[in-house]
């Protein structure tokens, strides 16, 4: 009998764990980011190959980076959202143009609109790989002291915003 | 009909001919072995069950560029290994390096061999101890 119960019990933790991992996804990686300090970058900005942009900009704020670029289906999706976010001015969004063109990404943000105070243009991905870019869009929460709080990999909306990000900024007091 | 026989042998033979980089990354061959050592063990996070070796995507690539920099300068396999997990993580390293996050991926699989031979020593001696009859009577 007792045999049978040690099986069953077993058997019950083997589904647990199956099941917790069913539930994840294996796609989305934790970034190993987290608490750590934002990755430094200056790169030429997007609208002016002369001037840089870069971390050095935002230093003392509370910002949002946002990895996107034109070939990106869910940069597109969520574009609209961040350009609603940035009207409410409630974080500054700095952008980092990750392996795109720049006739492209200037054509996407003067049709499209420009949510970002800046964005910087990472022709070879360089900078991307120091933020552990692997799948645009990607969404990073930095702290006034420049330490990343969160990341959201995939398009930004308004429930995301609300449950990911807002308790967060929140948690650091107000973001300006 | 010999032209086209030659035509798909031709085809069949080049196929395995096509590379991701055609050029060698290093002349030196040692440093070459090494590199493509390297890349095997890297996993592509775009498409995670490839190699950034096998894999054509443009982050694939730009981790190779920058395992050729970082060899270049003279960085140590472990040194890049240190670099990469940095920024992915241990996921990005195909053989997860001996450390304390990852001993549970050592350990689990010798734990389970040594908990499964202690079932079957058990297993093995209750029957030895049974008499021959009972053993019908219980299956």
């Amino acid at each position: 009998m007792a045999r049978y119960v040690a099986l069953i019990i077993v058997f019950a933790v083997l589904i647990g764990i199956f099941a917790l991992g069913l539930e994840r996804d294996p796609r989305k990686l934790p970034s190993v980011l987290i608490d750590k300090p934002a990755p430094e970058y200056a790169l030429p900005r997007v609208k002016d190959p002369l001037s840089t942009t870069g971390s050095a900009d935002y230093a003392g704020q509370m910002v949002l980076v946002n990895i996107w670029a034109t070939w990106c289906a869910g940069c597109r999706q969520e574009h609209d959202y961040l350009l609603q976010l940035a009207a409410r001015n409630e974080i500054p969004i700095y952008g980092i143009d990750w392996r795109d063109q720049r006739p492209q990404a200037l054509k996407w943000l003067n049709e499209l609109g420009d949510p970002y105070v800046a964005s910087a243009y990472d022709e070879d991905g360089r900078v991307g790989i120091d933020w552990g870019v692997y799948g645009a869009p990607e969404t990073f929460l930095v702290s006034r002291d420049g330490h990343v709080l969160y990341k959201h990999i995939g398009p930004l909306d308004e429930s995301i915003w609300q449950t990911e990000f807002v308790p967060r900024i929140a948690a650091q007091g107000t973001a300006k | 009909m010999r032209q086209t026989l030659i035509l798909i042998l031709t085809l069949l033979v080049s196929a395995s001919a096509i590379a991701i980089d055609t050029e060698l990354a290093f002349e030196d061959p040692e440093m070459q072995a090494r590199y493509e050592e390297l890349i095997a063990e890297v996993r592509c996070l775009v498409c995670q069950n490839q190699n950034i070796k096998d894999s054509n995507v443009f982050l694939a690539s730009d981790l190779r560029r920058e395992i050729r920099r970082m060899m270049s300068e003279g960085m140590s396999d472990a040194e890049i290994a240190d670099f990469l997990v940095a920024r992915y993580g241990e996921f990005v390293l195909y053989n997860p390096r001996k450390s304390g996050r990852t001993l549970v991926l050592w350990v689990t699989p010798a734990l389970l061999l040594g908990i499964g031979a202690i079932v079957l020593v058990r297993v093995v001696r209750d029957r030895m101890n049974m008499p021959v009859d009972n053993d019908v009577l219980e299956s």
